[in-house]
């Protein structure tokens, strides 16, 4: 594996009683593409939102670049500012243009010029190929065109990894591959991804391991095409036979 | 109508207006503070704002006028125009109207923030905005178009309200009015016209707000 960039050890939360991440060991390294993969309800969206402290936990580490979680403030700001994150629902500001949407980030948290990061934000519109939207409000663009807004909002910032929860999940099936094959330009391009999904055309293409996760552990770590032929835990096994007769 | 002018009327609708601009702005930006604190992660922001709008909601307008001049101008010494006994009465006013109706503009822009969906907050934290650019950036904006129908009812009834002001002497339209009852006998046209001049101030406003909520809704 290449230098390490992202490193949980012994990683543990609850909601109440509700053990939702359990004793989580996971190392992901600088340009690695991890798919997590996993039943409804078994923490896989819990685990992203605590990589950027959208959640706490209770014990364990969480390390990124080196450097521990700050607890809060300013500091735990400017480490969310290098952790990119894209959700399920887009999120992109609704009484703002696709352009303010992408420059907003850079303007106020890096202290970009406006000029510059409004330059920087074409460039990036183009490379997800929606620049020609960027004078419109996100309610005027369809569900595939939102979710690469929200990509190249997250890129603006540079980010070091980015966080994908589930990402094509709320979209309708003829936009599905627009967003994977941006998802799959930016995995060549070196950046580090964590990404969950069940899309395995995807996980094929573009990903360097795959982790399964049921019950709040991470029950299996391989390599996609060795995980989806020949899976050795019953749960990945029996999780497999159904979303594979789907 | 015997002695009333029709230049001490709107003299005494002026001080209305005036009245209502500077309570309108300080009740605006008070409100907005005790909404923040309202939504704001920490805890003992969020109990201070619950208990100021619980308290000055639920105090009616009338004590805590006469609390500014008998409790805090001669009992506690806080004159806030030690030279005018009107100008204090008039400062007086404006603090109590902010005071008691930014609790109500304060439910009225949560009840806005609650058009914001909870994503956009936290897309905008996950990109490294603070709490205050989140707000100000994010929520506020879209708070305030989300909650233009309940602003302008606060805002109208601020104005009704400022006829409250007349209990500690200020001569604006309520004051004017009862004085010329009281030296003249109460007739019909002498509420007429203060009634017609409430409505002169308020109608336009209302429908203005109800176009401005419709036209500035933020589509999602
Ligand atoms: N904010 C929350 N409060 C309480 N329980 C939660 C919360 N978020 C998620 N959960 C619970 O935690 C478990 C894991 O949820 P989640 O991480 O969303 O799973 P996944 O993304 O794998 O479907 C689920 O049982 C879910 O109901
Ligand atoms: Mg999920």
């Amino acid at each position: 594996m290449t230098e390490p960039l992202v490193v949980l050890k012994g990683v543990n939360k609850h909601f109440g009683d509700l053990h939702v991440l359990k004793d989580i060991d996971l190392t992901i390294g600088k340009g690695e593409v991890v798919v997590v993969i996993g039943p409804s309800g078994s923490g896989k969206s819990t685990l992203c939102r605590t990589i950027n402290r959208l959640e706490t936990f209770e014990s364990g580490s969480i390390e990124i670049d080196g450097k521990p979680l700050p607890e809060e403030g300013k500091a735990l700001a400017a480490l969310r500012a290098d952790v990119g994150m894209v959700f399920q629902s887009f999120n992109l500001f609704a009484h703002k243009t696709i352009l303010e949407n992408v420059t907003l980030g850079p303007i106020k948290a890096r202290g970009v010029k406006k000029a510059d990061a409004e330059k920087r934000a074409m460039e990036l519109l183009e490379r997800v190929g929606v620049a020609h939207q960027a004078q419109k409000y996100p309610a005027q663009l369809s569900g595939g065109q939102q979710q690469r807004v929200a990509i190249a909002r997250s890129l603006a910032m540079d980010p070091k990894v980015m966080l994908f929860d589930e990402p094509t999940s709320a979209l309708d099936p003829e936009m599905i591959n627009e967003v994977l094959d941006v998802m799959t330009s930016l995995a060549k391009s070196g950046m580090t991804m964590v990404v969950v999904t069940h899309e395995m055309g995807f996980a094929r293409r573009a990903a360097n391991r795959v982790v399964f996760m049921a019950d709040g552990q991470i029950v299996e770590e391989a390599a996609p095409e060795t995980f989806f032929t020949n899976p050795t835990s019953d749960r990945a096994k029996d999780f497999l036979g159904k979303i594979l007769t789907h | 109508m015997g002695d009333l002018s029709f230049a001490a009327v709107l003299s005494a609708f002026w001080l209305t207006i005036q009245l209502a601009l500077f309570s309108a702005v300080g009740a605006l930006v008070l409100g907005t503070i005790i909404a923040v604190m309202r939504v704001s992660p920490v805890r003992v922001l969020q109990m201070l704002g619950t208990w100021y709008v619980n308290t000055f909601r639920n105090t009616p307008l009338t004590l805590l006028m006469v609390f500014g001049i008998l409790g805090a101008t001669y009992t506690l010494g806080i004159n806030l125009a030690p030279s005018s006994i009107n100008d204090n009465n008039f400062r007086w006013a404006v603090v109590m109207l902010s005071v008691y109706h930014a609790a109500f503009v304060c439910e009225a822009l949560r009840s806005g923030v609650n058009t914001v969906p909870a994503g956009q907050a936290e897309a905008a934290r996950a990109m490294g905005l603070t709490f205050g650019q989140t707000m100000s950036q994010v929520i506020l904006p879209q708070a305030f178009r989300g909650a233009i129908a309940p602003l302008g009812s606060t805002l109208i009834a601020l104005i009704k309200n400022t006829t409250v002001a007349a209990v500690i002497g200020n001569q604006e339209a309520a004051g004017l009015m009862s004085e010329t009852v009281e030296n003249q006998g109460s007739s019909i046209g002498i509420f007429l016209i203060f009634a017609l001049g409430f409505v002169i101030l308020t109608l336009p406003l209302g429908l203005l707000f109800t176009s401005m909520s419709r036209r500035l809704v933020v589509k999602r």
